[in-house]
């Protein structure tokens, strides 16, 4: 920019982000200040697994059997000795839960991010070429979408996961199996995003600075892609988040019911699937803890959906 | 080079406003179609403003938006400069589309809420190439604003910043950008106040002198339409009813539809006559009137304008009408409203 | 010009606040002005002058977190601006009438006019059903809506916007109020409509005494239809006076500017008068006169102190120098 050395410069992003009506109804939400802390807890906490986790759970070497079975360190003496080293005590193999949580909600959250980013892709992909293209583009996709949205998600995921496994020798699907659950999570999900997509481009297309790009000859795709997805993002970020929420519950049904991620990479929803084996012999923190972890992750999450819905909805300001 | 630097032929659309296709089947509905704009043909000379008026439902706006090409027409050519639109192929049309250019009515719909002005205005440039080099675009960019009556240092602003009567001045930055020759102004003020209005009005006044631009302006404002235009033309349900030009037609309109607009105009000079407001309101346009569509709330209609669809003819100089009483010589015979 | 009757409203240094975040916005700021029985008091100015909320005030539709801050209405010597909702609901609709812009907003799409006017009859006036039905047929007559016996029972959807606007009107004279405040009541409809809309208004008003207080952006409407008009500019009054005074003679420089903006038939100029900048927002209200940065005779008085409206003598202008710009104009 020449001339504009004297002139001053417009805000930059961030100023302008702390400027903005989001950040100032974030300042003033507990309910979302302490999702969002949660959030970025349970994220940091999974994502830095390897190096804060007080045990390595799946290396077989620092393993030792006579650990197993252990309750929680600070239970009092009715219960069998706890050990200082397993603060929330270990599982049937003798591995430390609390470790054991920190990689299952790495796996849970790696599936679900993924998932979402999958969903999200094909969705917006979807919507935006139904809402722009009209016409029998728009009808065929979108009745596609009304089929898949009479079939529960869990079903679908079901059947992609199972066409998968039938058809791939069983150590190849081991391999892939955290693709495929990404794949049969994210395609149940994201006639969400298309509906919303396809709605929002609806609106945008109509506006007069889309005309306006048409009369000046922008390509169609151009415009597409330029002027129309920038302004159809709101909503899709607020789905993406409760989304988030809903593909790490998925998985860990799907784990549950043993079709999820392979033993060999547990994620919450496998501990919990493991634990609960254990729940009526006593031994109840095998699956608690992992399923106390799931709630508050997900908790956190859908409230901070919740509350971005609810910061994007000029109405309810 | 020709003089006439629009002409439109006979042009028409239809729009399909049927139920969709299950529903007709299933309801048994039939297909329904909307004329909403039904052989009309005019010529623009270069460097004069033509208009259209007319009221909402009229089919002006949908003229408008097939001039530039948002819409393509049912039947009729629209040529420009001598060249038909229609007629070419996406990449034959750029270079007669950068002299054609667009203002919107609603200033908060016809700016990207994302894009920072100076890209808003840089974007004919970047589409048709006019200028590569970033700094000749960005100095292009500064000496639009200049032009418009902005400041250089608002480009870096995003639109919300601005005022409607500002982001009107953007939208015309933005039409200039490419060098076109012929603008089109979809009701460019009815979303401003009077007192912006007049800003923008002196301004597009201005600019079509400094830069010989032809105009089709579209307005339901008679006033407007007075103070900008050299031509008029006045519509009603999808048809030019008369064309004339805009003092004669205020001077002495011709069509009692045209008698009828120019009564409605309100009376600032405060002559304290009464006025007696015509009755009925514009039909449906999706099952227009028979014959002259303006019989049902005609004061001369008789019984060939109900069945016959007057054609248009010209009148006393210059003007062109379309009604049989007119052509008759019966028009006298209406109650001298005005 | 004014009556030497009481009036029938009274609004005395109406303040309307807005809390934000960003600071609490003043939207009207000291407004003060009368209604007399029967009389039509025009409100104009640009969007975001005021205008619609001193309309809301007095009819007790702020919409929050708008509040009135300060000042007084008086309706008929009462006050009215501190009611409970209850009672304000009563004194609206039976004392005062309300049309709004869009004609769709005041009826409920789910009941059929017939039902919402003999409710609105019902609840203010002592009729019994068959009675208050036949007052509705005659209110649907009056309003120039034909077949109304059986138009009574359609719903709203089933109206054109030009009859819709009519139901509304009927509803607003249902229970014979001594006011109506109409914002913007033609500013949906097409040219042809707003004429007879306007006609209709002014007829029905004069035939029942009711005074009108009309909101509207449209100069022509209002010099059509109005005996007073009060200018509106960033919250507070520029001038108020008589329409004709007013639109022939005006005294303050907005009032000029603004009169000379507005292309007239007839008049041949190149270019018209053009108030440079445009209204502050309410955010950054100048100091002074709030006219200031944009006044062709701006002193500095009106840089730091802010005037009340001055009488004019034929006129109220709200400007320190109305004398010597009338001098001015009077000596070229």
């Amino acid at each position: 920019m020449t001339s504009q050395t004297a002139a001053p410069a417009g805000p930059t992003a961030l100023q302008r982000f702390f400027d903005s009506d989001i950040w100032w109804s974030f300042r003033r939400n507990p309910v979302a200040i302490g999702a969002a802390v949660v959030t970025l807890l349970t994220f940091l906490g999974a994502g830095f697994a390897p190096w804060i986790a007080p045990h390595n759970p799946y290396d077989l070497a620092s393993l030792n059997l006579m650990d197993a079975g252990r309750a929680p360190y600070w239970l009092d003496e009715t219960w069998q000795p706890g050990d200082p080293r397993f603060w929330l005590g270990t599982d049937d193999q003798g591995r430390d839960i609390l470790s054991t949580i920190l990689y299952g909600a790495r796996v849970s959250l790696l599936v679900g991010f993924l998932a979402v980013v999958f969903a999200m892709s094909l969705g917006i992909l979807l919507g935006l070429a139904a809402g722009f293209f009209g016409g029998k583009v728009d009808a065929f996709i979108m009745r596609i979408a009304d089929v898949m949205l009479s079939f529960p998600a869990i079903l679908v995921a079901l059947l992609i996961d199972g066409v998968f496994r039938v058809s791939l020798p069983s150590d190849m699907h081991q391999e892939i199996a955290v693709y495929v659950l990404v794949l049969a999570i994210g395609f149940s999900s994201w006639v969400n995003y298309g509906r919303t997509v396809r709605g929002s481009t609806l609106v945008e297309k109509s506006k007069e600075y889309v005309q306006a790009a048409r009369v000046i000859g922008i390509h169609p795709a151009k415009i597409m892609l330029r002027h129309i997805l920038p302004n159809v993002m709101g909503p899709v970020l607020v789905i993406a988040t409760i989304n988030l929420a809903t593909a790490i519950l998925t998985e860990a049904t799907l784990s549950f019911l043993g079709v999820g991620v392979p033993p060999t990479q547990p994620s919450l929803g496998t501990l919990i699937r493991v634990g609960n084996d254990f729940l009526f012999s006593g031994e109840w923190w095998m699956t608690l803890f992992p399923g106390a972890a799931l709630v508050i992750m997900v908790l956190a999450v859908n409230l901070l959906g919740d509350w971005l819905r609810d910061a994007l909805n000029p109405k309810l300001r | 080079m020709s003089d006439i630097l629009l002409r439109v032929t006979d042009l028409a659309r239809t729009f399909d406003v049927s139920r969709p296709w299950l529903n007709r089947v299933l309801e048994g509905a039939p297909r329904q179609l909307l004329k909403a704009v039904d052989g009309v043909s005019f010529e623009i000379p270069r460097g004069q403003t033509f208009s259209l008026v007319g009221e909402s439902g009229c089919g002006k706006s949908t003229v408008a938006r097939l001039v530039v090409g948002l819409y393509r027409p049912s039947r009729g050519s629209i040529s420009i400069d001598g060249s038909d639109l229609a007629a070419m192929s996406r990449e034959q049309q750029q270079p007669v589309r950068r002299k054609l250019q667009m203002i919107f009515q609603d200033p908060y719909a016809s700016l990207n809420p994302r894009w920072r002005v100076s890209s808003i205005i840089a974007e004919p440039i970047l589409a048709h190439r006019i200028l590569s080099d970033r700094t000749a675009i960005q100095k292009r960019v500064d000496e639009l604003l200049r032009q418009v009556g902005l400041n250089p240092a608002d480009g870096s602003k995003f639109p919300h910043e601005f005022s409607g009567g500002q982001r009107q001045r953007i939208s015309i930055a933005r039409a200039l950008a490419s060098k076109p020759e012929f603008l089109v102004c979809d009701e460019p003020t009815s979303a401003l106040d009077v007192s912006v209005q007049a800003q923008i009005l002196n301004l597009m006044k201005d600019l079509q002198r400094e830069l010989q631009l032809t105009y089709l302006f579209i307005s339901h404002n008679l006033a407007v339409v007075y103070h900008m235009s050299d031509t008029i033309g006045v519509m009603y349900l999808g048809r030019l009813v008369e064309v004339a030009p805009a003092r004669t037609l205020f001077a002495a309109p011709q069509h009692p539809y045209s008698r009828l607009l120019l009564d409605t105009l309100p009376d600032l000079d405060m002559t304290g006559r009464e006025r007696v407001p015509v009755a009925g309101e514009v039909p449906n346009p999706i099952n227009p009137p028979t014959g002259c569509a303006f019989h049902p709330r005609c004061p001369l209609a008789n019984d060939r304008c109900k069945r016959e669809r007057p054609e248009t003819k010209p009148a006393v100089t210059g003007t062109l009408v379309a009604c049989h009483a007119v052509e008759e010589g019966r028009s006298q015979e209406m109650p001298a409203a005005a | 010009m004014r009556t030497n009757q009481a009036p029938l409203l009274e609004v005395k240094n109406l303040r309307v606040e807005f809390p934000t975040r960003r600071g609490t916005l003043v939207a009207v700021d000291d407004v003060s002005f009368s209604i007399a029985p029967g009389e039509v008091l025009g409100v104009v100015g640009e969007s975001g002058a005021g205008k619609s909320l001193t309309g809301a005030a007095i009819i007790g539709l702020l919409e929050p977190p708008g509040r009135v801050a300060g000042g007084e209405i008086r309706l008929e010597g009462e006050r009215i601006d501190r009611l409970p909702y209850e009672q304000m609901r009563r004194v609206r609709g039976k004392k005062i009438g309300a049309i709004f812009q869009d004609p769709l907003t005041s009826l409920n799409p789910l009941f059929t006019i017939g039902r919402q006017l003999t409710e609105t009859i019902l609840t203010h006036i002592d009729l019994s059903q068959t009675q208050a039905r036949d007052r509705a047929i005659e209110l649907l007559m009056e309003v120039g809506i034909p077949a109304a016996d059986k138009r009574i029972d359609h719903y709203p959807h089933q109206f054109s916007g030009g009859m819709r606007q009519r139901v509304v009107i009927a509803l607003a004279l249902a229970a014979n109020p001594k006011l109506i405040v109409a914002d913007e009541p033609t500013t949906a409809l097409d040219v042809s409509i707003q004429a007879q809309i306007i006609a209709l208004l002014k007829k029905l008003c004069r035939d029942h005494g009711t005074a009108v207080m009309l909101v509207t952006h449209d100069m022509g409407v209002i010099a059509e239809t109005a005996d007073r008009v009060a200018v509106m500019y960033a919250g507070r009054i520029a001038e108020i006076g008589p329409v004709r005074e007013v639109v022939k003679n005006p005294r303050h420089p907005y009032t000029v500017g603004l009169m000379g903006s507005i292309p007239t038939i007839g008049h041949d100029a190149e270019r018209l008068t053009q108030i440079d900048g445009s209204m502050p927002r309410l955010t950054a209200i100048p100091r002074g006169c709030a006219f200031n940065p944009r006044c062709p005779h701006v002193a500095e008085r009106c840089r730091t102190e802010r005037p009340d409206l001055i009488d004019t003598g034929a006129t109220e202008a709200a400007c320190w120098r109305h004398a010597d710009i009338r001098a001015a104009a009077a000596a070229e």
